[in-house]
């Protein structure tokens, strides 16, 4: 980043997903499981998708996940991230089953460097003093 | 579930009576997006015989019809601000046909107008979206990144060589059409494969010539009963079809990267139409990127999964192929002001009047045009037919 950059494009949390970034602050990955049927869902929500009006609960995650598909970022798509390219972004496939969206950090972007469905373990980026990112690195 | 026989019974009911562009399409630095919607709609009612004195529904994406009206001096008696992405504009044909046969409006104005290039005020985005919170943080912005990644997972599935070949297809292809429409942005401007393959990295798998271009530009389309169509400067264009839908909104909550709701829409208009696959002469196919064409076919229903790279092959759907695609030379290089799905449709009718000069098909009896919204996320399918 040069020391012009624009800040960091920082999420805004909302009451329902208060508790996902009090633990990546804390470096843990929270989600949300049906209390009925087990079934995880991402991203939070006041609303389960498996059981419609049931009842969620919240329940720390394993952190291990699969590639499910990537791309590599040349042209910054915000002024913020021109110190950054080039970046992996990447779609990634949590053990307890939904995806969700991540940055794959720790590896140089190349996709040689890359392969669908290789195994990867969250990691945590702080971005400001309010919120810290779930990424994900080879495990 | 729709009804399909009530569906079938709207077939044919409805016209496009008038479609334009706005007076400049490209790079027009002194033109606001609702100078565009304005001129288009201007231009589009001419081309039916119509004014707007005419015009009792209205709608609208990007906008809301409350400031098109006002700037048109309308007062519509229909109004439908339904904005799902670029896709939204062949969904308006839908909610036309629905108004018009049920008695809400008699002549229906869809209008579209962006200053992509040179726009003053671009709209901010939503910080309340689940999308500001699990995608922009991460640099997931814009349409590149979610349709390469989408792109990237097709290639693991069905192999990375040939959609590579399948995308530079597209991507030259529909170069070639625009080098014959002098309204596009790359009239003169030929290109090969070997540009193709040696532009620069946008978002990799992307290279520069796999995405649309970002311009100034409107469009405006004008819809009526099947009678009075008759009465309208150039007949009308029979709206056969129509369907609506969409699956997710952010590309990492899509639910298969390979298959769009497409799959739904096509199937839909054309069983709405009682035309097939093999009756459609013309395929306008939003082309935000070559991914969206090559995954659009296949969910359209024109082959089966991953069978994409052999249907446009070999320049199939360039001039003199028989399987013309993108024929006004498409988003990648007419014109793309951010929400194109207004030109599919402009270019179908266009070519079923017999009016596209040098790049008029032979026989031209049947078009679909499909218009891709989001990422990947909603889509809007017609089927028209000749006058």
């Amino acid at each position: 980043m040069t020391t012009n950059a624009p800040a960091r494009l920082e999420p805004v949390s909302q009451p329902e997903s208060d508790q996902y970034w009090e633990g990546a602050r804390n470096g843990e990955l929270w989600i949300q499981r049906d209390k009925t049927t087990g079934e995880y869902q991402f991203y939070p929500r006041a609303h389960s998708l498996a059981t419609p009006g049931g009842e969620l609960e919240w329940v720390k995650a394993s952190g291990k996940a699969t590639l499910h598909t990537f791309g590599i970022v040349h042209i910054p798509p915000h002024p913020s991230f021109a110190g950054d390219i080039p970046y992996i972004t990447a779609i990634v496939e949590l053990q307890e089953g939904p995806k969700m969206a991540a940055n794959i950090v720790g590896v140089d972007p190349d996709p040689d460097n890359l392969t669908i469905g290789m195994p990867l373990k969250v990691v945590f980026t702080e971005i400001s003093d309010d919120y810290t990112l779930p990424n994900f690195t080879p495990a | 579930m729709p009804n399909i026989n009530r569906l079938k019974a709207l077939s044919g009911q409805s016209a496009i009576v008038g479609v334009a562009e706005s007076d400049q399409i490209g790079n027009v630095p002194d033109k606001s997006p609702l100078a565009h919607h304005a001129e288009a709609a201007i231009n589009a009612l001419d081309d039916a015989g119509l004014s707007l004195s005419d015009v009792d529904g209205l709608m609208t994406a990007g906008w809301s019809t409350l400031d098109v009206a006002e700037y048109l001096g309308i007062q519509p008696r229909f109004t439908d601000s339904t904005s799902v992405g670029g896709s939204s504009f062949v969904i308006h044909i839908a909610h036309a046909i629905a108004a018009i046969q049920a008695g809400y409006c008699e002549v229906a104005l869809i209008t579209h107008g962006q200053a992509g290039r040179n726009d003053r005020s671009p709209a901010a985005p939503n910080l309340g979206t689940p999308q500001n919170q699990y995608e922009r943080p991460y640099g997931i912005i814009g349409p590149p990144v979610s349709y390469a990644m989408a792109a990237r997972r097709y290639m693991h599935q069905y192999g990375e060589d040939r959609t590579r070949e399948a995308m530079a297809n597209i991507s030259v292809a529909t170069r070639k059409w625009a080098n014959m429409n002098e309204k596009a942005y790359f009239y003169d401007r030929p290109a090969t494969f070997d540009d193709y393959h040696e532009s620069r990295w946008i978002v990799w798998p992307f290279h520069l010539l796999d995405c649309c271009l970002v311009t100034d530009a409107g469009a405006a389309i004008v819809v009526t009963t099947a009678e009075r169509a008759k009465d309208c400067a150039k007949g009308g264009v029979a709206i056969l079809g129509a369907a609506e839908g969409h699956d997710h909104s952010m590309i990492s909550q899509m639910p298969d990267l390979t298959c769009a709701f497409g799959r739904n829409t096509g199937k839909q208009a054309l069983d709405m139409a009682g035309v097939s696959h093999s009756d459609l002469d013309l395929m306008m196919i939003y082309d935000s990127f070559t991914y969206t064409v090559l995954v659009s076919l296949e969910n359209l229903g024109f082959c089966g999964p991953g069978e994409g790279p052999d249907l446009v092959a070999n320049q199939r759907t360039a001039p003199g192929g028989d399987f013309p695609v993108n024929t006004s030379g498409g988003g990648l290089s007419y014109t793309h002001p951010g929400m194109y799905g207004i030109f599919t449709v402009v270019e179908a009718v266009r070519q079923l009047r017999g009016e596209t000069g040098e790049r008029q098909l032979d026989d031209c009896d049947f078009a679909i045009a499909h218009g891709t919204g989001g990422y990947l996320s909603s889509t809007g399918t017609v089927i028209l037919a000749a006058p």
